[in-house]
């Protein structure tokens, strides 16, 4: 017996609630750090704030051991650039990759990532990470550096991008996180950030949440707070029964984190970004089908007779050997992992690939499908370390990939690995199992916009930092998000230790806690979180899709809050966790606000937002070369002009050393 | 075979999620702890094994399988419409394989790098 279905029809009960509930029951939690959400970007910030004698608390939605999108694993990490072995600098990465953008991503962050990204890798061994090949299971092999043990991906020649052993990672850092006395607090939904005085815009004093399993209040009491959540997959779309095993964030990636921050006042920039929602979970289980892309880089793809496809350089040059696919060809300085946020607009620096013309030659008849990748044609040591390393420790693949698989009797060693059979279109990209076609093309993504921050990753609030790979104007990918939360806790310890003490509005907790328990008081008629999910999905996609005017934007925003004071308002939750799922309703809702004001304020439209006005048609306008933070302040929105460079801008230094030398805190 | 039936909702999609072996799992419910999303609740009756209540919130991480100390006790099952599309070939044999089938082949008995 399993499941819940075969329980009742076992014993003739609907099992009751298992945990003690206690609705509206106070608790308060006291820290000089507060970092909200305990992914790996939460728990290095908890770690480093609490290495420097801050007493810091983590509020988790799940139980921060293994939760988050980080959580699943590790398999290669970008921009640790300052390893021994690197011939790629701080300097260079940020430039690549803010020229990429065309100046769309914050440099600042992207200077702190690759400066400290090998530092903190370093951190997370001395945690009991597996960086290097110690066992010696390649040695000599190309991409292994025979002193150092470090093995690289993607780019050999330039080896900036190492690969680990992350499959424990989150344990690890939970381990320490606990042997540092941080408080962690699991299965906790959190409801606001708490200011001076209750007002939008004062600095962040705290926060308010209902744990998930007995229902009871939190108030959390800080001098900082660092939010360190994830993103919100669940805003465009809500079909968990389709997508969730296909996707690469879990079901609490709602928007929480920017929806505290934009109640609180904090300041946004890009959410009018978005792109095709093509990770979205309508593909295949993550990795479980043959392709050649990100973790499964370099594999030999063979068509149904067995005929392998070719493979170009960044300038179309068909490459001759598997290991050509590993090193930058001439002309080309240096290559860029895709997962960093940049790879739709990246070209000058974009890896060795299979050429998108081979939609037209699979429609040809040239090569016939379905298509396989056929690992037997690497060397050993490539496609021992492509399914037995990368595919054993990437997120999501240890148990449901490598341990399924080769249960099931799948040996890289003979077997040809299938990809997906779907429209020609779907292999323009070589990552085969996002199964791109199969997302419903009104489908969005939140891509490259979040939290401003300065450079200390302070945002516009006093006490408020931020430290994640997306929720931040600038992040990344997994390391990134370790990096940026090691530099925010820090950060924010450094704060904690001359901030006054926190003075919470009593006003402001009273609300939010009558408000938090809204669905309790429902008539059990009320609409469930399901319900309410896919409405705001439906919203987004119709109003604030791929086209926009300021009419429909006008008209979603209407509807969002429609919903919310209706269906929303009158919802029912019947236990903790639907609660839980509701207030996360609220969030998305928020979020979307945040996404259609931002999209109201930008009249142009913009290539590298992926962002199309029908009212403003005419494309990147220089006039509109700019950033535009939104914020709240008495409910109302606030813009104002930023420069794209603002970060080697006054009050800052002209240069990106300088400025991290100055802000650092080392 | 029973004539008892019960007025209950259609089984959710995906079914399972995961599933228990009730010979090895101990009830101590590490999963149910540890589970990002809440999918699994403890068992009211002690020592047994957890009850799938949420399998539409599950992520498959994994995570549950990695943290239970009893190797066995719990297996992730990817929803079927993943199952039935992860197929491999036997270069040599041109023999079809796919996750989930009746007969499936010996086990591939190499650890992941790293063990």
């Amino acid at each position: 017996m399993s499941t819940w279905h075969e329980y009742v029809q076992k014993t003739g009960k609907v099992p009751e609630w298992p945990y003690p509930v206690n609705y509206g029951k106070m608790n308060e939690v006291v820290s000089d750090v507060l970092v909200i959400g305990g992914g790996v970007a939460g728990l290095q910030a908890a770690i480093n704030a609490a290495r420097l004698g801050a007493k810091v608390a983590v509020l988790e939605r799940g139980h921060a051991k293994r939760s988050g999108s980080g959580g699943a694993g590790v398999d290669h990490w970008h921009g640790a650039v300052t390893n021994p072995c690197s011939k790629v600098t701080p300097e260079m990465y940020t430039n690549a990759c803010y020229d990429s953008m065309q100046g769309w991503t914050g440099g600042h962050v992207r200077y702190i990532i690759t400066t400290e990204g090998w530092d903190t890798l370093l951190d997370c061994e001395r945690m009991g990470i597996q960086i290097r090949d110690v066992k010696d299971e390649f040695k000599g092999a190309i991409f292994r550096d025979e002193q150092t043990k470090l093995m690289f991906a993607y780019d050999y020649a330039n080896k900036h991008i190492l690969r680990v052993w992350g499959y424990n990672i989150k344990p690890k850092l939970y381990e320490e996180a606990k042997r540092l006395g941080v408080n962690i607090q699991n299965r906790m939904m959190p409801t606001s950030l708490l200011t001076a005085g209750g007002k939008q815009g004062e600095r962040v004093v705290g926060a308010t949440a209902v744990n998930t399993h007995t229902g009871e209040f939190y108030v959390f009491k800080s001098k900082a707070t660092v939010i360190s959540t994830g993103g919100a997959g669940r805003l465009f779309v809500f079909a968990p029964e389709i997508t969730a095993s296909g996707t690469m964030a879990d079901i609490n990636s709602a928007g929480v984190g920017q929806a505290l921050g934009w109640n609180a006042g904090a300041e946004f920039v890009c959410m009018e970004g978005s792109g095709p929602g093509g990770l979205i979970g309508f593909g295949y289980a993550p990795y479980s089908m043959g392709n050649a892309s990100n973790t499964y880089h370099g594999a030999p793809i063979v068509d149904a007779d067995g005929k392998e496809l070719p493979w170009v350089d960044v300038f179309g040059r068909e490459l001759k050997t598997a290991e050509d696919r590993f090193f930058p060809h001439e002309g080309q300085q240096f290559q860029l992992g895709i997962g960093i946020g940049i790879s739709r607009t990246n070209q000058e620096f974009r890896l060795n690939d299979i050429p998108p013309n081979i939609v037209d030659r699979i429609r040809s008849g040239e090569f016939k499908l379905p298509l396989y990748a056929d690992l037997t044609r690497l060397s050993e040591a490539e496609r021992r370390c492509l399914f037995g390393m990368m595919v054993g420790n990437e997120g999501k693949t240890r148990i449901p990939i490598y341990d399924t698989m080769t249960r099931a009797g799948f040996d890289p060693d003979k077997d040809l690995f299938q990809t997906p059979v779907m429209p020609i279109e779907g292999y323009f990209n070589a990552c085969y199992w996002a199964g791109g076609p199969n997302t419903p093309p009104t489908i969005r993504s939140l891509s490259g916009g979040g939290f401003l921050t300065d450079w200390n990753l302070r945002t516009n609030l006093e006490g408020l930092y931020i430290g994640a790979g997306s929720t931040i104007f600038g992040g990344g990918c997994h390391g990134e998000s370790h990096t940026t939360g090691r530099y925010a806790g820090r950060h924010a310890a450094m704060y904690a230790k001359t901030a006054p003490e926190p003075a919470i509005d009593q006003k402001q907790v009273d609300a939010e806690r009558e408000s938090a328990y809204n669905a309790t008081r429902q008539s059990k008629e009320g609409n469930g979180w399901k319900e309410i999910n896919a409405a705001i999905a439906r919203i987004m996609r119709d109003y604030c899709g791929r086209h926009k005017n300021e009419t429909t934007l006008n008209l979603g925003l209407r509807l969002l809050n429609e919903l919310k004071t209706t269906e929303l308002a009158s919802a029912y939750a019947s236990n903790p966790h639907e609660l839980g799922r509701l207030l996360e309703c609220h969030a998305l809702i928020s979020v979307g606000e945040l996404v259609m004001k931002a999209s109201l304020e930008r009249k142009a439209s913009n290539s590298i937002l992926d962002f199309h006005r029908l009212d403003y048609p005419q494309m990147d306008p220089p006039a509109w070369n700019k950033l535009l933070p939104i914020r709240q302040e008495n409910n109302k929105t606030k813009v104002r002009d930023l420069p794209l460079d603002f970060h080697l801008k006054a009050p800052y230094a002209s240069t990106y050393d300088e400025n991290y030398k100055k802000h650092s805190g080392i | 075979m029973s004539n008892k039936a019960y007025m209950v909702p259609n089984p959710p999609t995906p079914n399972k999620a995961v599933a228990f072996n009730p010979d090895i799992c101990i009830g101590c419910n590490k999963c149910v702890d540890i589970c990002p999303g809440d999918v699994m609740m403890p068992n009211p009756e002690k020592k047994k094994q957890p009850i799938v209540v949420y399998p539409e919130e599950c992520w498959y991480c994994g995570g549950c399988v990695e943290e239970c100390p009893r190797p066995g006790a719990i297996t992730m099952l990817h929803p079927t419409q993943q199952r039935i599309s992860v197929n491999w070939k036997r270069k040599d044999t041109g023999e079809l394989f796919r996750l989930g089938m009746k007969n499936p082949p010996p086990p591939n008995t190499r650890p992941p790098s790293g063990e």
